[in-house]
């Protein structure tokens, strides 16, 4: 006897098996989020006043990143909708958006990345923190772009409202602050030195790792969408239903990883 | 096949777990003392972990024994591998896999390929765990709770093995949930309706259900707790910890945190342990009581109310963490209504001995002996449920010779049970039944002498992870005064000890048992050698590739025993009466 049901729907639960798999997998994927979203929950709560910075990112990149998502999320039906009709052209040209879309998503993720990885947070041995973009270090001094400065207590929460006193101070002295200056620091000032890794405060650490299993989420179902395209796709010569199945399987756990950043979106840019 | 595979797996780690705390409790009873032979292997494997010991008047090397650093990688290695690497994957994935698709009539699991691989990552995450041994510093040293911040602040790689070993392990067990659930509901025979599902099945089904829902927070615990130790992330590290200096880490995390990843996960886990022991203890009941299963359809019920309400009682862990006490009494509530569907399953199996034809065989006398041995564990449980009570026996030995009460003599047992009860299905043999018996009452002596002082340690405030069994405690303290242990309860360190070694013996006819068996024992009669109703019964033995040799349509319950007017006292799932 073998295995029933691998490409039919089973009478009595409407079902194919890997539909089935795939529905059980995605509950525990949703746990599992769940549980880190809920572990941002308790982070935040007890934060301490000024601890968790709000607006530290640039809500651009990730508002982009939003809408790549979404519209891959529609390609992603569109090929399978194609699958349906029969029509193996138009599967090729969506499911192969789709995984543009993925890769520009991961593309630009990283960028975001990058600019925190760069991003220093000095504080000097006067008590005080400058944090901006590392331009040029050299054994004697750091350059650091977009400089903002404020006590060294206070949190990186503060940063924030530290740019928004500075602005006020200088357009109360009729400037532009928008242009601040390069700051160089002697590297004799410096008491400590990071960068805005996941080890500098609680709030980029769960900010690394939301989006840091998100993004591994995105690269494998990439990966499995792209052999699917690629040469998975000759399954369709010998078995169209059961490859039917499995573009709809991809593209439910698919679906599923926008439904993840789409919550990612608000609670880690927006709130 | 794959379940055999972990079968014999899963024993094996069993062995290891059982050598670790046999190297324990030779610490607790005769603290400071060499032990003899091994000793010397200890310090052959593991260097410097294995603390020399000299003679008190020529300050010769006498020996050596194990220092508290490896006493402690003992006990958070002893825990993790008789949980997540011997009882959950005997218990679920060997028993399920190779009875659940025989018990529903399905050819093979839903997904073959999805199944060999979650045993391949099962086996490697054994490996990681296996191989911390032998790195310089020893294994993970935290207990198998792992709290942080103690995880993060231990400076040696063991943690970091045993977070990498867990984060595979549970990615192995999610696999093996995924493809329970979907066998069970895609997969059973025409005629096969869920109310005519053998209780074993939905005792699995359940149990699939738990991994399912409970792994993944476990996970993201693992994951972050990782972060700290690698990444230097603070996600349980409080602004101004200290260890021994003030650490340099961001702070603004939260210990309490890990500790409700961890029981959301630990608590639903008790229930991984005994439903799938339940479910195998009912199976043998009805066949060897050659009558149906009372309340078949309230054990349905009770097991589905269990899962669900195993969800919510995970902070009856925590009543010393200071969550305060509206939050404590939620959970004090919730643990209590758990504990009706337990008592409604155990009454049920109760019951049905009643008036029944018994037949004592082996796995028979194992089963009947899970019932009253449950029973203690699950009684000496409701004092640790109330948080006022707990106040005092948390932490204490009363806590595990409870857990030992319900994993040992219980879900262990009725494993054992099991083992004996399909042996004749995948040999085609049975196992000798007068060692069996020997197996049995050995085993059922020394679990009660290794496990039942225990509470009166507990009692008297003997604390838990002491490597010395309490001796320094005790000196520090006057035993008259309140805190104090009195001479006859250190006294008993030295006997659970003896009865420890004793029930490691025991079991030394049952390994030789299973392996001599397998050529020389007595063979089946026929397919059916118990004369079972169920459908794993009514294939050839050992089940073929496919499972069955033709379509199977089921037109009767699961345990049609004795019905009257039928010609034999059993009639299959399969076979009108």
């Amino acid at each position: 006897m073998e295995v029933p049901y691998t490409d039919t729907n089973r009478p009595d639960t409407g079902l194919y098996n890997a539909k089935v798999g795939i529905w059980l997998f995605l509950a525990s994927e949703v746990m599992l989020f769940g549980a880190l979203f809920s572990a941002y929950i308790l982070l935040r709560v007890g934060a301490m006043e000024g601890h968790w910075p709000t607006g530290l990112l640039d809500v651009g990149p990730g508002f982009v990143n939003t809408l790549v998502l979404i519209l891959s999320s529609v390609t992603v039906v569109m090929a399978w909708a194609s699958l349906k009709l029969n029509n193996f052209k138009k599967f090729k040209l969506y499911q192969g958006i789709t995984v543009l879309c993925a890769l520009l998503f991961v593309a630009i993720k990283s960028v975001e990345y990058k600019s925190k990885f760069t991003h220093h947070d000095v504080i000097l041995n006067d008590g005080m923190r400058v944090d901006g973009h590392l331009v040029e270090e050299t054994d004697e001094f750091i350059v650091l772009s977009h400089p903002v400065s404020y006590p060294a207590e206070k949190g990186i929460g503060y940063r924030p409202t530290a740019i928004k006193a500075a602005e006020a101070h200088a357009h109360e002295a009729g400037g532009d602050h928008h242009h601040a200056e390069d700051r160089k620091i002697s590297k004799e000032e410096i008491d400590k030195r990071t960068t805005w890794g996941p080890w500098a405060n609680t709030y980029l650490a769960i900010y690394f790792t939301l989006t840091g299993l998100h993004a591994l989420h995105v690269i494998a179902g990439a990966l499995v969408i792209a052999y699917f395209w690629g040469p998975g796709s000759k399954m369709w010569k010998t078995h169209p239903e059961q490859f039917a199945n499995r573009i709809e399987v991809s593209g439910l756990f698919w679906h599923f990883v926008d439904l993840v950043w789409i919550f990612l979106f608000p609670i880690l840019y927006l709130l | 096949m794959i379940g055999i595979q972990y079968g014999l797996t899963s024993l094996l780690f069993m062995l290891l777990g059982f050598f670790l705390i046999a190297m324990m409790r030779w610490s607790i009873a005769y603290p400071g003392q060499p032990i003899p032979v091994i000793g010397y292997l200890l310090h052959t494997i593991m260097g410097d972990m294995a603390s020399p010991v000299l003679d008190p008047q020529t300050k010769e090397l006498i020996g050596y024994a194990i220092s508290n650093d490896l006493y402690n990688s003992f006990g958070a290695m002893h825990g993790t591998i008789m949980v997540f690497l011997a009882v959950v994957p005997l218990a679920f994935a060997a028993f399920g896999n190779y009875v659940v698709p025989l018990q529903i009539g399905a050819p093979d699991m839903a997904f073959p390929r999805l199944n060999m691989a979650s045993y391949h990552l099962f086996l490697l995450g054994g490996l990681v765990m296996f191989a911390s041994f032998f790195i310089p510093g020893g294994p993970a040293q935290a207990g198998w709770t792992s709290y942080s911040p103690l995880a993060t602040s231990i400076p040696t790689d063991g943690q970091f093995y045993w977070l990498v070993a867990m984060v595979i392990i549970i990615t192995s067990s999610l696999l093996g949930a995924v493809n329970f659930i979907a066998t069970i509901i895609q997969l059973r025979a025409p005629g096969m309706t869920w109310m005519r599902m053998p209780f074993f099945c939905w005792a699995q089904f359940v149990t699939a259900f738990l991994l399912l829902l409970a792994f993944p927070p476990l996970e993201v615990g693992a994951l972050l707790q990782l972060m700290d130790n690698v990444a230097g992330t603070s996600f349980y590290l409080p602004t101004g910890l200290a260890v021994s200096t003030l650490s340099d880490v961001s702070g603004g995390g939260s210990p309490l945190l890990y500790q409700h990843l961890f029981w959301f996960l630990g608590h639903p886990e008790v229930y991984v342990l005994i439903l799938p022991a339940m479910g195998v203890v009912s199976e043998i009941i009805a066949n060897n009581t050659r009558k149906p299963i009372w309340g078949y359809k309230s054990l349905v019920y009770s097991v589905l109310v269990l899962g669900f309400l195993s969800f919510i009682v995970w902070a009856h862990h925590m009543y010393l963490t200071g969550m305060g006490t509206k939050i404590s009494t939620f959970f004090q509530t919730t643990t209590m209504i758990i504990s009706i569907p337990s008592v409604i399953i155990l009454s049920c199996l109760f019951i049905s001995l009643w008036g029944g034809r018994i037949r004592f065989n082996t796995p028979m006398l194992f089963a009947l002996a899970f019932l009253p041995m449950f029973g203690i564990g699950g009684l000496t449980g409701l004092p640790l449920g109330f948080n006022y009570s707990d106040i005092l026996l948390h932490d204490t030995y009363y806590v595990i010779g409870h857990f030992h009460y319900v994993v040992a003599p219980g879900t262990i047992f009725a494993l054992i049970a099991g083992i004996y009860f399909w042996y004749p299905k995948m040999t085609g043999r049975y196992m000798s039944e007068f060692w069996g018996r020997v197996h049995f009452w050995c085993s059922f002596v020394f679990m009660n002498l290794t496990f039942q002082p225990m509470f009166a340690q507990g009692m008297a405030g003997m604390l838990r992870r002491m490597a010395d069994g309490g001796v320094g405690y005790s000196i520090a303290n006057n035993p008259d005064a309140i805190g104090g242990l009195a001479d006859r309860y250190l006294q008993l360190n030295v006997n659970i000890t003896l009865a420890a070694y004793a029930l490691g013996i025991s079991q030394i006819p049952f390994i030789i048992n299973l392996f001599y068996s397998i050529k020389n024992g007595k063979k089946v009669e026929s397919d059916n050698p118990w004369e079972s109703t169920t459908l794993d019964w009514q294939t050839p033995t050992p089940p073929p590739h496919g499972n069955f040799s033709g379509p199977i349509k089921v037109v009767n319950g699961p345990y049609e025993y004795s019905v009257p007017g039928a010609k034999a006292d059993f009639v299959p799932q399969n076979q009108k009466a």
